[in-house]
C-alpha cells in the first residue's frame, strides 16, 4: 500500500528515447555550459556558526543571569499584588441555595445568600471583582462551536435564522429562533453579586461600588458584538421581536441590564464576557471593577470584613463544579500568578548549573581541542 | 557473437501435447552444435521452481562431455540444466516438454533476451508457434500479416497507423484522469479521506479549509507540472507526426505526413532522413542493396550500421512501376521491443524468403551515405520498436524512501494509538462528567459514552493528521528536484570539450548518492577515454617519441609542447600529434627500416578507408588499429583504399598499389595478424604485427640483438602503461608462396577442422621473421582517474571494475589508475576452469587474508520493509590486515556466481581493496551487482558508458552513464550522466553528501516540527474533556506547514552545507556517515520523537501554567481560548524557528530572509486575519477578531514565549555542545578545523603521477576476431550487385559464418571473444 508513497508521478524520470531530433537551445562551442552564478554553483556567501565554547558558555551564563534577574523582578512584582478567592458554592448561607438548585423544578425561584470574608491587608490600587467557575468545560468542542457570531454581530438574517452550529439551541419549542442562540449563550452565568464592606469598627455598612461596564475587550464590545440595527422609533424589544430568549434565561436578551438601556441586547457586557470562552475548565471572569471615586475606596479595598450578597442562580451541582468570587489587584504583569516568576528562577538556576557543568567538561576535554584532531 | 543459426521449431508430436496439461507446450527443436545447449539453457534458466522442463528424448548424442567453454554463456547455467550434457553433436534433435504457467510468454522472451541477448535465437517465432499449437488464449496480436500496396487488406487488420501519441491527456480528459491518478497516491487519498471525515458534522473537528487548502495546493501544483509536461509532449508529437515523407500511393510518390502512413505502404527515404516507421528494406541506391544507418536515436551508437535488402526485392530498384506492382506478403512477429531481433517471412510469387533483423530499418534511425532506399512499412507508430521501448522503466526508490514509508506507516500506527488513548479518555470523561454536563450541552440522541468515544476517535484522526502532513511529500520532491538542478548546473561537472554538462536524469535518487558503498565501473570509455594515440615507437633499436632536453633528461609533455609539423604531408590527419621531431626527419631522410616500419603499419591491418567531403577517414574496428594506421598516414605512408585483392598506399607522396595475396587474420590464440603482399616490383613480403612474446618466438635468430634492445624499450613503454605491439616482416620466395597458397585454398575450403588446418598453415609461414621494431599506443586514461579512485577509496567506497576486456588489459589499467599497486600485499588472480578450482582459489585467498577468520560467514538475518515482509540477509564486513586485490575472469566468475559459491565469492571479494572482473558478460555484470546488493545491504552505484553496461546500470541502486563517444544507450538508462569519470567524485563527495545531509536534516526537522505541533493537541485533550478541541486557530493549522514553516525548512534543505566543496574533497572521510546511515535512521527518528515529546510538553504546559489563573494588566480576560490559542501557536512557531536556526549550518541570506520573513509573515497574517475587516466580511471563518491586538500587548505573553523558547532550545544546545566536546563526529572535526584555519583548503591536485613499474603491458589488439574475412570478401567494396561472385555464396564463404559481424559495432568490442564457438 505504501508503495505509492513517494509520489512517483511528481517527478517522473525524464522521458527516454524521446522525440527525435532535439535542437540545441543556443549554438556555440560552450552553449550548454551552466551559468557561473554563486547560487547555481552553491557558493552563496554564508555565515556558518558553530557551537564553540567561546559562544556557548557566555551565552549560557548570560541566559542564566537574565532568567534569574527576570524571575526576581517578576516575583517582587507579583508579591505586591493581592488576591482573594472565596468559594461560595455552599459556603455560608449559600448552602440552602445549593440544595435548592439541585432540583431543576426550582429553577425559576430566586435564592439569595450571603458569604462573609475578611481582608487583612488593604488591596491597594484598582481592585477587580471576578466570578470563578471550577470544572466548567467551556472548552468542549461542541459547546464552543455552539454559537453564531453572525447573529451576535447583529445580522438580521442570522437573528431570525440562526446558524446550524447553535444546535440544539436554535429554536425553542414554539419554533421561534433563539437569540442569542447556542449552548454558550444559553449557559450564561447568571449569579449576581453585591459586595458590602463592614468597616473594622463595626461601623456603617457600605456598598462597595463596582463598575459593571468596561469589563470587556474593546474589540468585543465595539466590533464583535452589535445589536441588530433599529430605526429611530424601534425599541430594542421590538428589534428582538419574533425571537425567543435562551431556554435557561430568566430575562430576554434586550432586558439583561435593567439599569442601563445601552447595556442590553448582544452588547451586554456580562454576555460578552461570558461569550469569550475560557481555555480551561477552571476559570474566572471579570464581574466588575472597583469604583475608586467613592470613599473609602479611593486607595483600593481597605482591610476589614466584607460580605457578598449573591443572587444564587447558576447551578453547578450537576457537574460537580464550584463557584467562587475573586478579588484581585493587578500589576503590569497581570494578575497574581506565581508560576512565571518561579519558573524563571528555577530555569535560571538550572541554566547556571548546566553552564557550570559545561564549563567543567570543556575545561577537562575540549579546551585544548585534542578531541578535534583526526 | 552473432551467429547464423538455423533453429527450426516444428510442432511436437501430438502425443506430448495431449498428455500434457493445457498450458504445457511441446516443442521439438533441431539445433546445431552447441546452440542446442544455449537454447536449452535459455529455457531451463527460467526462474526455478516455476516451470517444469525436462528432456523427453534426445538422440544422436555425439559426445557426452560437458561443454562449458562457451565464454559468454555462464557455464553455471549449464550445470543446472539436465539437457546440457547431451548436446554436443553438430546436429541434435531434442524433444523438450516445457510447462509454462501462462501468460508468461513475454517473460521467457525477456529472459532469453537478457541472457543471450546477442545470440540470434529465434524465440519469437518459437513462441508464436507454441501459442498456435496449443491453442493458447489469444491475448493480443500473434502474428502480423500484411501485403504491400494493399491498403484495404492491411486496414482490415486494424494495425496502428504511424501517428504517435506520447501524451496522456487531452483537454477533456485532463482533469478527471489527472485527479484519478493523483488520488491513487496514498498521501492524497488519505487527505481525501480526511476531507470526507470532516464533512460529517459530528466528527468534524476542523473546518473544511484546513484540509482543502493544502490538498488543493498540492493537487494543483502536481497538476500544473503534469499539464505542462503533457503539453510539451503533445507539441513534440505534433511536430513528429507532421513530418513529411514520400509514400507510394496509386503508383506515384506523394509527400505525406508521417501520421498518415499506413502499414503496408511503400515509402521512399532519402539520405539523412529519419526512418519513418519500422520498414522492411526493399531496395536501395547502393550496391548489394546495402543501406547505411545511424542508430543514435535508437541506441545512441553513432557509428554506421549496414542493412541489406533481399536480392529479390533489391531488383525492384527505384522503378516506381515495379514497386507499385510489388505485392509481397509479409508475415512477421507481433510488435515487441527487441531492437536487435526481427523474424518474419516474405512471400513473393509463391516463394517464401525468411526475414531477419538485417532487412529491417527501425524508426528512429537515420539514413546515411545512401542516396535513397525504399521500404515497406511493417510496424507503424506505437507498434514500432522505438515506441515499444519507450515503456515504463522500473522505478528506483532510495533507501530513505523506503525508510520513510516504514516510518509513515508506523506514524499511522502511532496516530491511531494517540487517537485511541484520547478516544478512551473521552469515553471515560463522558461517562463520568459529560453526562452531568449535559445540562449545558445536551447530547444528541443516541450518543452514549462509547459512541462518543468512537466519534472522538475520528475527530482526533482529523486533528492529529499533521503527523503525516501532505506537504512532506511535496517538500521532499522539491528538495530532490533542487538538488538535482544543482547537479545540472554544476560547472565543475561540465565538460567543455564535448559541451556536456552533468545531468540528473532521475530526480528522485539524490540523497542515495551520499550513501554509496560500492561502485561498479566499466573500464573502456569509463576509466579510459577509449582513444588510442600512437605515442612511441622503437624502430631498429632506436626509441622515438620521447622528448629529451639538452642534458638528456626527459621533458614532460603537456598540451603546450611544440608538436611535430606534418604540413609537408597534405594527406596527414590534422588531429594527430606527435612531439619527437627526429622521427619525421628520419622518415624523410628515407631510412629504409623506418620506412618499412610505417609501410607495415599502412599495409597490415583491417581498417576501411572512407572518403567524405574530400577528407580521408578510417573506419577501424579497434581504436588501436586506427591509431597505428593514422600514425603511418602522418609519417608519409597513407593508406588510401583497398579492394579484396589490393591495397593502395601513398608512400611519401607516391601512389603504390600492393597486391594482397593473403590476410592471416587475428584471433585470440594467434595474437597476431599478417598480410602477404606483392609490391609493384613483384617482391613478396609478409608483414606481421602482434604481441611481443608471440612475435619474438617467431623471429629469425639473426635479430637477437635487436630483440634485446627492443625488449628494453618494450619494458619501458609498458612501465608507462602503454599498449605495445611488435612488428616484423619477412620476404617470401614466390615459389613457396605459390605452393602455400594452394594449400591455403585447400584448407580454407575444407569441410572439417578448417580452423585447425589454417592455423597450421599460418604457423608455418609466419616463421623466421625479421624484427622491425615495436609500437606503443596509449590507451589514454581519462583525466584524473587515479586521483578520483584514490579519493573514493579514501571515502571508504569500494570500487570494482567489471570489464569485458581481457585480463592483461584490465590488470594493466588497474595498475595505471592506481587500483592495483605494486605495494599491495597480494593480488589474487582467479582464473580457472572448474567449479572446484574456483572454490579452492577463493578459499585460499580468503584464508590468506584472514587466517583466523571463521569458515562460515557471519550472516545477520533480519526483516525490513513494510510490515517486515522483506527478509534480508546481511553478510558482515570482515576486517583484513594489509591490502589485497582480486582479479577474476569471466569463466571463474560464472562458477563463483552459482548459488553454492556466491557467498564464498562475496566474502573474498569484499575483503579485497580492489576487485577486477575481466571478460565478463553484461549479464554477469548485473549478477555481480545483484550479489552485492543482496548480501551487503549496501548502496551500489554502477558507472559505464556502453550498451554492455546497461544491465548493471539498471541493476544497481544508482546508475551513472558516461556520455562519451560510445553513444547514449548507457546514458539513456542511467540516473545520472556526465562526460568524465572524474566527475564521479564530485557527484558523490559533494552533491551526494550534501543531498543526503540535507534530506536527513530536512526529515528530522520536519518530523520534529510536526510532532511537536501535534503533540500539543494531545496534551490539550486532557483539559478539554477529550472533545477534539484544537489548541490552535484553524487558520494556523492550515498555514503552519504551508506558509509559516515551509520556506525556512526548504532553504535549509536546499542550501545547507556543513563544509564547502573543497573541504569535502580534502576530507573524503566526511562521506562515511552516509554509508552508515547515521543521519537518519529509525533510531534518529525515535530521538526526534522524544525530542518533540519534550518540546510539546514545554510548549503546552508552560503557557498553561503561566496563563491559567491570570488576567491582563487591565484586569480583563486573557485566559480565554482564543488568547491561549494565539499564545500556544506563537510559542510553537518561535520554538521551531529557533530549532531550525540551530540545525542550520550555512546561513545564506536566503535562509535569513526566509526565516525572518516567515516570522514576519506570521505576525502580519495573524494581525490581518484577526482584524475587524476580515471578521466583518467572513464572520464565521475568522472569529479570532482582536485577539492578536489584545493579547500581544501583554508582557506576560512575551515572557511566556521567551521561557518556552529557552526551555526548548537550551537543552538541545547543551546536548549538542557536549557531543561536540566529547564525541565529535568527523563533520565537527572538519568544521572545527575550518574555523581554526580560516583559509581555503588547497585546490585539488591535478598532477598526473608517473608510474614506475616493471610490469609488461598488455597488448594492443581488439579482443575479437578481426575484420579480415570481411576485408577480403569485399562486401563493402563491390560496386555492382550484378557482379556478385559465386565464390561468396552463403555456403562456403568464411563470410557465412561471421556474417552478422559486418555490422559489428564498436561497442561490442568489449564482449568476450567467441573463438570457442567456432
Amino acid at each position: 500500500m505504501a508503495t505509492s508513497f513517494s509520489g512517483e508521478e511528481i517527478t517522473d524520470r525524464k522521458p527516454e528515447l524521446s522525440v527525435m531530433g532535439k535542437a540545441k537551445a543556443n549554438a556555440g562551442p560552450l552553449a550548454r555550459r551552466p551559468d557561473n552564478s554563486a547560487f547555481k554553483q552553491q557558493r552563496l556567501p554564508a555565515w556558518s556558526p558553530m557551537l564553540t565554547a567561546q559562544t556557548v558558555l557566555p551565552f549560557f551564563y548570560s541566559m542564566a543571569a537574565v532568567c534569574v534577574l527576570l524571575g526576581v523582578w517578576l516575583l517582587v512584582t507579583v508579591q505586591n499584588t493581592h488576591e482573594l478567592k472565596v468559594d461560595y458554592t455552599h459556603a455560608g448561607s449559600c448552602d440552602k441555595c445549593f440544595e435548592k438548585r439541585k432540583d431543576r423544578a426550582n429553577a425559576n425561584q430566586s435564592c439569595n445568600c450571603t458569604v462573609v470574608f475578611n481582608i487583612e491587608n488593604m488591596f491597594k490600587g484598582d481592585v477587580f471583582f471576578y466570578y470563578g467557575l471550577i470544572n466548567f468545560h467551556q472548552n468542549l468542542r461542541q459547546y464552543m462551536d455552539s454559537r453564531d457570531d453572525g447573529q451576535m454581530i447583529g445580522r438580521k438574517e442570522n437573528l431570525k435564522n440562526p446558524s446550524s452550529y447553535c444546535k440544539p439551541f436554535i429554536k425553542d419549542k414554539n419554533g421561534l429562533p433563539i437569540a442569542p442562540c447556542g449552548a454558550v449563550a444559553n449557559s450564561m452565568f447568571n449569579d449576581s453579586f453585591t459586595l458590602v464592606y463592614h468597616s473594622a469598627a463595626s461601623g456603617p455598612v457600605v456598598h462597595v461600588p463596582l463598575f459593571r461596564k468596561g469589563i470587556t475587550w474593546y474589540t468585543d464590545k465595539n466590533v464583535k458584538f452589535r445589536n441588530p440595527q433599529a430605526n429611530k422609533t424601534q425599541t430594542l424589544a421590538q428589534v428582538f421581536e419574533g425571537t425567543a430568549q435562551p431556554l435557561y434565561w430568566q430575562k430576554p436578551v434586550y432586558d439583561l441590564d435593567p439599569w442601563d438601556r445601552n447595556n442590553n441586547g448582544f452588547i451586554n457586557e456580562d454576555l460578552i464576557v461570558w461569550m469569550r470562552e475560557a481555555a480551561f475548565p477552571n476559570f474566572k471572569k471579570l464581574y466588575g471593577v472597583l469604583n475608586r471615586a467613592i470613599e473609602p475606596f479611593t486607595e483600593g479595598l481597605p482591610a476589614g470584613n466584607y460580605s457578598v450578597h449573591i443572587s444564587y442562580n447558576f447551578p453547578v451541582e450537576y457537574f460537580q463544579g464550584r463557584k467562587e468570587v475573586v478579588l484581585s489587584t493587578v500589576s503590569w504583569f497581570g494578575g497574581q500568578n506565581n508560576f512565571l516568576p518561579v519558573a524563571y528562577l528555577v530555569t535560571g538556576c538550572l541554566i547556571l548549573l548546566l553552564a557550570v557543568i559545561l564549563t567543567a567538561v570543556w575545561w577537562k576535554f575540549g579546551k585544548n581541542g585534542r578531541n578535534m584532531e583526526e | 557473437m552473432k551467429m547464423s543459426i538455423t533453429t527450426s521449431v516444428s510442432p511436437s508430436p501430438q502425443f506430448y501435447c495431449r498428455s500434457a496439461p493445457a498450458s504445457a507446450l511441446c516443442l521439438n527443436i533441431q539445433v546445431q552444435s552447441s546452440l542446442a545447449a544455449v537454447f536449452a539453457q535459455a529455457l531451463c534458466h527460467y526462474p526455478e521452481g516455476d516451470p517444469v522442463l525436462f528432456p523427453v528424448a534426445a538422440h544422436d548424442f555425439a559426445s557426452p562431455t560437458p561443454s562449458h567453454h562457451t565464454t559468454g554463456t555462464p557455464p553455471a547455467l549449464l550445470h543446472s540444466c539436465l539437457l546440457s550434457r547431451s548436446l554436443r553433436s553438430p546436429s541434435v534433435w531434442v524433444y523438450v516438454l516445457v510447462t509454462l504457467p501462462f501468460p508468461r510468454d513475454s517473460d521467457i522472451i525477456l529472459l532469453t533476451e537478457v541472457y543471450y541477448g546477442s545470440v540470434e535465437l529465434n524465440m519469437g517465432s518459437l513462441l508464436s508457434q507454441l501459442g498456435l499449437e496449443c491453442g493458447r488464449k489469444e491475448v493480443k496480436e500473434e502474428e502480423r500479416h500484411l501485403r504491400a500496396n494493399d491498403r484495404e487488406l492491411n486496414l482490415s487488420y486494424k494495425y496502428a497507423d504511424n501517428a504517435i501519441k506520447t501524451s496522456k491527456y487531452n483537454i477533456f480528459t485532463f482533469l478527471p484522469l489527472n485527479l484519478f491518478e493523483q488520488f491513487q497516491r496514498l498521501a492524497n487519498a488519505y487527505f481525501l479521506f480526511l476531507l470526507c471525515l470532516q464533512l460529517i458534522p459530528e466528527i468534524s473537528s476542523l473546518s473544511w479549509f484546513t484540509t482543502v487548502v493544502p490538498l488543493v495546493l498540492v493537487l494543483s501544483m502536481t497538476m500544473a507540472k503534469d499539464g505542462s509536461d503533457d503539453i510539451n509532449r503533445q507539441r513534440c508529437d505534433r511536430q513528429v507526426n507532421n513530418r513529411k515523407v514520400e509514400v507510394l500511393i496509386d503508383g506515384e510518390l506523394r509527400s505525406e505526413k508521417w501520421m498518415d502512413v499506413q502499414v503496408g505502404d511503400i515509402i521512399k527515404l532519402e539520405n539523412n532522413q529519419f526512418v519513418t516507421a519500422d520498414l522492411l528494406l526493399l531496395s536501395s541506391s547502393e550496391p548489394l542493396n546495402l543501406v547505411y544507418i545511424e542508430t543514435a536515436e535508437l541506441d545512441g551508437e553513432t557509428n554506421l550500421k549496414v542493412k541489406q535488402a533481399l536480392t529479390v526485392t533489391g531488383e525492384l530498384e527505384d522503378s516506381i512501376e515495379k514497386l507499385a506492382n510489388f505485392n509481397g506478403e509479409v508475415r512477421c512477429e507481433p510488435p515487441n521491443n527487441r531492437l536487435d531481433k526481427f523474424t518474419g517471412t516474405l512471400t513473393l510469387k509463391g516463394e517464401t524468403y525468411s526475414l531477419d533483423n538485417e532487412r529491417v530499418l527501425l524508426r528512429g534511425c537515420t539514413l546515411r551515405n545512401t542516396q535513397w532506399c525504399f521500404g515497406l512499412v511493417v510496424f507503424g507508430g506505437p507498434d514500432t520498436k522505438l515506441m515499444q521501448n519507450c515503456g515504463k522503466t522500473t522505478f528506483k526508490r532510495t533507501s530513505i524512501d523506503r525508510l520513510m514509508n516504514v516510518l509513515v506507516l508506523s506514524i499511522f500506527g502511532f496516530l491511531a494509538l494517540m487517537c485511541l488513548i484520547l478516544a478512551i479518555g473521552n469515553g471515560i470523561w463522558e461517562y463520568q462528567e459529560g453526562s452531568k454536563f449535559a445540562t449545558f450541552l445536551p447530547k444528541q440522541e443516541g450518543v452514549n459514552a462509547p459512541f462518543s468515544a468512537f466519534l472522538t476517535f475520528w475527530s482526533y484522526v482529523i486533528i492529529l493528521n499533521t503527523v503525516v502532513p501532505i506537504s512532506l511529500y511535496v517538500s521532499v520532491e522539491i528538495i530532490r528536484l533542487g538538488n538535482s538542478l544543482y547537479i545540472d548546473w554544476d560547472r565543475k561537472m561540465y565538460y567543455p570539450k564535448s559541451d556536456t554538462p552533468a545531468e540528473a536524469r532521475t530526480t528522485t535518487l539524490n540523497e542515495e548518492l551520499g550513501q554509496i558503498k560500492y561502485i561498479f565501473s566499466d573500464k573502456t570509455g569509463t576509466l579510459t577515454q577509449n582513444i588510442m594515440t600512437f605515442n612511441k615507437c622503437s624502430i631498429n633499436g632506436k626509441s622515438y617519441g620521447e622528448l629529451l632536453d639538452f642534458s638528456g633528461q626527459r621533458v614532460e609533455i603537456h598540451e603546450k609542447t611544440e608538436k611535430v609539423d606534418f604540413s609537408w604531408n597534405n594527406l596527414a590527419d590534422p588531429k594527430f600529434c606527435f612531439h619527437d621531431h627526429s622521427l619525421v626527419e628520419v622518415v624523410r631522410e628515407g631510412n629504409p627500416e623506418v620506412q618499412a616500419f610505417f609501410r607495415l603499419l599502412a599495409l597490415c591491418h583491417t581498417v576501411m578507408p572512407e572518403e567524405k567531403e574530400g577528407e580521408l577517414y578510417y573506419q577501424a574496428q579497434s581504436p588501436d588499429e586506427g591509431a597505428l594506421v593514422t600514425a603511418a598516414r602522418n609519417f608519409g605512408f597513407v593508406f588510401r583504399s583497398r579492394t579484396p585483392e589490393s591495397i593502395t598506399v601513398v608512400e611519401m607522396g607516391e601512389l603504390v598499389t600492393y597486391e594482397l595475396l593473403a590476410l592471416l587474420d587475428f584471433n585470440n590464440v594467434r595474437k597476431r595478424m599478417s598480410v602477404i603482399v606483392r609490391s609493384p616490383e613483384g617482391k613478396l613480403t609478409l608483414y606481421c604485427k602482434g604481441a611481443d612474446t608471440i612475435i619474438f618466438e617467431r623471429l629469425n635468430p639473426s635479430c637477437s640483438k635487436l630483440k634485446e634492445v627492443t625488449t628494453e624499450h618494450l619494458n619501458e613503454y609498458a612501465g608507462d602503461g602503454l599498449r605495445t605491439l611488435a612488428l616484423a616482416y619477412k620476404d617470401i620466395d614466390p615459389e613457396y608462396m605459390e605452393e602455400w597458397k594452394l594449400r591455403h585454398h585447400e584448407a580454407s575450403t575444407a569441410m572439417d577442422e578448417r580452423e585447425e588446418k589454417l592455423d597450421v598453415l599460418y604457423e608455418e609461414i609466419e616463421k623466421g621473421l625479421l624484427l622491425l621494431g615495436s609500437t606503443a599506443v596509449e590507451d589514454k586514461l581519462q583525466d584524473g582517474v587515479p586521483q578520483t579512485i584514490e579519493q573514493l577509496s579514501k571515502a571508504d567506497i569500494k570500487i570494482w571494475v567489471l570489464t569485458g576486456d581481457k585480463q592483461e588489459t584490465a590488470e594493466n589499467i588497474g595498475y595505471s589508475c592506481n587500483m592495483l599497486r605494486e605495494e599491495m600485499t597480494e593480488v589474487f588472480i582467479v582464473s580457472t576452469n572448474t567449479a572446484e578450482e574456483v572454490r579452492k582459489e577463493l578459499q585460499t585467498a580468503r584464508r590468506k587474508m584472514r587466517p583466523d577468520g571463521p569458515e562460515e560467514p557471519t550472516v545477520t538475518k533480519s526483516r525490513s520493509g513494510l510490515f517486515c515482509l522483506l527478509k534480508t540477509e546481511t553478510v558482515a564486513d570482515e576486517p583484513v590486515d594489509g591490502e589485497y586485490a582480486m582479479v577474476i575472469n569471466g569463466h571463474s566468475l560464472a562458477f563463483a556466481l552459482e548459488k553454492d559459491m556466491e557467498m564464498e565469492l562475496l566474502r573474498t571479494a569484499c575483503m579485497c581493496q580492489t576487485v577486477i572482473c575481466c571478460r565478463v558478460t553484461p549479464l554477469q555484470k548485473a549478477q555481480v551487482v545483484e550479489l552485492v546488493k543482496k548480501y551487503k545491504q549496501a548502496i551500489t552505484l554502477a558507472i559505464g558508458d556502453g550498451a554492455n553496461d546497461v544491465s548493471m546500470i539498471k541493476a544497481a541502486h544508482i546508475g551513472v552513464g558516461i556520455s562519451g563517444q560510445e553513444g547514449m544507450q548507457a546514458v539513456l538508462s542511467s540516473d545520472f550522466s556526465f562526460a568524465q569519470f572524474r566527475y564521479l567524485q564530485r557527484l558523490l563527495l559533494v552533491h551526494g553528501r550534501w543531498s543526503y545531509l540535507r534530506m536527513c536534516k530536512f526529515l528530522r526537522y520536519f518530523f520534529y516540527k510536526n510532532f511537536t505541533f501535534t503533540f500539543v493537541h494531545f496534551w490539550y485533550g486532557f483539559f478539554c474533556g477529550f472533545s477534539a478541541q484544537t489548541v490552535y486557530d484553524e487558520w494556523f493549522i492550515t498555514l503552519y506547514n504551508l506558509v509559516y514553516t515551509a520556506l525556512p525548512v526548504l532553504a535549509l534543505s536546499l542550501f545547507d552545507q556543513d563544509v564547502n566543496d573543497r573541504w569535502s574533497f580534502q576530507y573524503p572521510k566526511l562521506y562515511a556517515p552516509g554509508q552508515l546511515n547515521q543521519y537518519f535512521s529509525k533510531r534518529a527518528f525515535v530521538y526526534t520523537l522524544l525530542h518533540s515529546g519534550y518540546s510539546s510538553l514545554v510548549l503546552f504546559f508552560i503557557p498553561w501554567a503561566a496563563m491559567h489563573d491570570t488576567v491582563r494588566d487591565d484586569g480583563k480576560d486573557i485566559v480565554d481560548y482564543q488568547s491561549f490559542a494565539l499564545l500556544a501557536q506563537t510559542c510553537l512557531l518561535i520554538a521551531v524557528s529557533i530549532q531550525l536556526g540551530l540545525d542550520t549550518h550555512y546561513w545564506t541570506s536566503v535562509n535569513q530572509f526566509f526565516l525572518w520573513g516567515s516570522l514576519c509573515v506570521y505576525f502580519a497574517v495573524i494581525f490581518t486575519m484577526y482584524s475587524n475587516g476580515m471578521f466583518l466580511i467572513f464572520t464565521s471563518s475568522f472569529p479570532f477578531i482582536g485577539t492578536a491586538r489584545n493579547s500581544l500587548n501583554q508582557p506576560n505573553m512575551w515572557l511566556t514565549m521567551l521561557l518556552t523558547s529557552i526551555l526548548c532550545v537550551l537543552p538541545v544546545v547543551a546536548y549538542r555542545f557536549l557531543r561536540i566536546l566529547l564525541w565529535p563526529t568527523i563533520n565537527d572535526k572538519v568544521r572545527y578545523k575550518v574555523r581554526q584555519d580560516k583559509v581555503l583548503p588547497p585546490a585539488p591536485r591535478r598532477v598526473q603521477a608517473r608510474r614506475t613499474s616493471t610490469r609488461r603491458s598488455g597488448y594492443a589488439f581488439s579482443h575479437a576476431q578481426g575484420y579480415g574475412d570481411l576485408v577480403t570478401s569485399g562486401k563493402f567494396l563491390r560496386r555492382s550487385p550484378k557482379s556478385r561472385p559465386a565464390l561468396f555464396s552463403q555456403t562456403d564463404s568464411p563470410l557465412a559464418q561471421t556474417q552478422p559481424q559486418f555490422y559489428r559495432t564498436i561497442s561490442e568490442r568489449e564482449e568476450p571473444p567467441l573463438s570457442s564457438w567456432d
